[in-house]
């Protein structure tokens, strides 16, 4: 069975953060010249006056998010993740991070979905960069019911953020009701044979994979990581001592972000093998998204055969 | 500019002149005290920028000390942040917080980072000290009022040396286009930055930009300029009053300074952007700024 296809996170969030606005006044939204594409533009049709067109000068972009959220605004970054996270790299670090304003970088085409624009769009390191940085809590919502209700929780919490969306549809997981809260995981599915944790958008292909396990007899127990820090740290020790066998996958370099994250917290509290399922070394290339999730081996067929490897090779 | 003939009289008379010219004078005497205390510390940026903290934050600046957080005061941000002992001298001085409390400047568990943290020192509107940062922090401070009509002004001292940074000049497009008359950049412009490039300047070393070059920039990113001496606290006073009548247009002041002024051996001199201080030079600076010091072997007791 495979999961439906949910609507495009982009699109959640243009109508979510509009829809925030409506309710709280302190909401406004910053653009780097992207709403067309992050769908800020939805926003800006229902809220006009609290939309901050900024040009492309995403570092200024940033800075003045910092002195709009000293005033007891709430801003929203419109960007794509690349041009929210690495390109400001030191005004997020310096002026958000380190300041602990309450500053939203809630940041599109996170991931491999960008729309076939190639390497320098594609970030794939974006989880382990915000992950190490003190004072940031970093997010990243599996469909667009989750994607939905990060950005309501963003909306409320008090401090800087960062929440990685995706720019395409991509598959529902979770239904109406589901309910975000920061720093726990989402136990997916019960199984026997080996633990999987995922994060994002990967995890509706795993719930996929996980099926096509079970067909081949293996009976794979699923949790979902929606927040990579401040990290669920004992659940996934729970998790992963439910089987004693650990993969994690994220379509993320498997350096730092959520495999990172899962063997560092595992190899303290208990050591034990840990597999990493995601992008190895490489700037990604474009292309459509079927032929990335191929190449790259995030693909349900894809997660499925490497997590029947690792387990045949231990 | 003092001796332009069409310059209108100051709004201050004399006896505030002193008055100010008396505080930067502390300023300066705080910041070669604490620097060498600290044995490290930037020097010859702070004292470029001693009249105009003066004239700010005890003639410009609508402020209570006491209570810091006032929704409505007007707000400054160092974004040359390594000039950071100078607004802390400016801010005891003003009661912000004792005065003894300037020499753990830099020192372990101190308020008065080495680069202004807001989150450690109550007054501080922004975090700064990575260069380039502070103006697009004032824009978005300036934006702020605007949204939530408060009528609080914002300045931003920037460097002449960080306006080679290109988020300043990000922040200088954005700010004209939402026409910020709200924003005051000041720039404290000693031309010299910390090194610079090789030349045929003083000490071999060329300015940050040819004569004029700063104020053509502005002018040309649309923003209102403003041009003044640095060390003249009335001048500054009437410049900054002059910068309050907004015309729709964010505002530069471009102020003429010497990097080390009020130390002769250290006027001009771009290796005192930082460097610790020898005790003779310690002793011949608090001299030369009128200060009495203690004798050579007596610890404390500097004042």
């Amino acid at each position: 069975m495979t999961l439906p296809m949910g609507r495009p996170m982009r699109e959640v969030f243009g109508e979510t953060v509009a829809e925030l606005a409506s309710a709280d006044p302190r909401i406004v939204m910053l653009d780097g010249d992207l709403g067309s594409s992050t769908r800020a533009d939805i926003f800006e049709k229902a809220h006009p006056d609290k939309y901050l067109q900024m040009g492309i000068a995403e570092q200024n972009m940033l800075g003045v998010a910092a002195g709009l959220a000293t005033m007891g605004l709430i801003p929203f970054i419109s960007t794509f993740v690349s041009f929210a996270v690495v390109r400001p790299l030191d005004q997020v670090r310096v002026l958000i991070a380190q300041t602990g304003l309450n500053v939203k970088i809630t940041a599109g085409y996170g991931g491999l979905f960008t729309g076939q624009t190639g390497m320098s769009h594609i970030i794939v390191d974006d989880l382990s960069i915000t992950r190490t940085m003190p004072g940031m809590v970093v997010v990243a919502p599996a469909d667009d019911t989750e994607a939905r209700e990060v950005l309501r929780w963003a909306a409320a919490y008090q401090g800087p953020c960062f929440v990685r969306l995706v720019r395409d549809a991509t598959q529902r997981l979770f239904e109406d009701g589901h309910r975000f809260e920061l720093g726990k995981v989402v136990p997916i599915r019960e199984g026997a044979d080996v633990t999987i944790f995922s994060t994002g958008s990967q995890t509706p292909r795993v719930v996929d994979a996980t099926d096509l396990l079970a067909a081949r007899g293996i009976d794979a127990h699923l949790v979902h990581v929606p927040t990579i820090k401040p990290l669920d740290v004992d659940a996934i020790v729970a998790a992963a001592g439910r089987t004693g066998r650990v993969i994690t996958v994220e379509e993320h370099t498997i350096m730092g972000g959520l495999g990172g994250a899962v063997a560092e917290t595992l190899s303290e509290h208990r050591p034990m093998r840990v597999d990493r399922i995601g992008l190895r070394d490489v700037y990604p290339e474009s292309g459509p998204n079927d032929a990335l999730l191929d190449i790259y081996g995030l693909s349900a067929v894809r997660v499925a055969e490497q997590v029947e490897a690792i387990l045949r090779r231990r | 500019m003092t001796d332009r003939p069409s310059a209108p009289p100051s709004p201050i008379d004399a006896a505030e002149a002193a008055r100010l010219a008396e505080i930067a004078r502390r300023i300066r005497v705080e910041v070669i005290r604490a620097v060498n205390h600290a044995r490290a510390g930037h020097i010859g940026g702070p004292l470029s920028a001693a009249d105009i903290l003066a004239a700010l934050y005890f003639h410009v600046l609508r402020i209570r000390p006491e209570e810091p957080a006032w929704p409505d005061r007007d707000r400054f941000i160092l974004s040359k942040g390594h000039s950071s002992i100078a607004l802390y001298a400016a801010m005891a001085l003003r009661g912000y917080f004792p005065v003894e409390e300037l020499l753990t400047f830099d020192a372990a568990h101190s308020r008065l980072q080495g680069h202004p943290d807001m989150t450690r020192l109550p007054g501080l509107d922004m975090s700064t000290g990575s260069l380039g940062m502070g103006l697009s922090a004032g824009m978005g401070i300036a934006l702020g009022a605007r949204l939530t009509g408060r009528s609080c002004r914002t300045y931003v001292m920037v460097g002449d040396g960080e306006c080679q940074e290109g988020e300043v000049w990000e922040a200088a497009m954005a700010a004209a286009r939402y026409g910020l008359d709200n924003l005051v950049a000041i720039i404290d412009h000693n031309r010299l930055q910390q090194y610079g490039w090789p030349g045929d300047g003083p000490d071999g070393r060329t300015p940050p930009q040819a004569p004029g070059e700063l104020a053509g920039k502005w002018s040309a990113f649309g923003w209102r300029v403003l041009e003044v001496d640095g060390h003249d606290v009335a001048e500054i006073v009437r410049v900054l009053e002059e910068a309050g009548r907004g015309d729709g247009r964010p505002v530069v002041v471009i102020a003429a300074t010497i990097k080390g002024k009020g130390i002769s051996f250290m006027e001009g001199h771009y290796y005192w952007h930082t460097r610790a201080i020898k005790p003779e030079e310690f002793e011949l600076a608090m001299a030369e700024l009128g200060e009495r010091v203690a004798p050579a072997g007596t610890t404390g007791g500097l004042r």
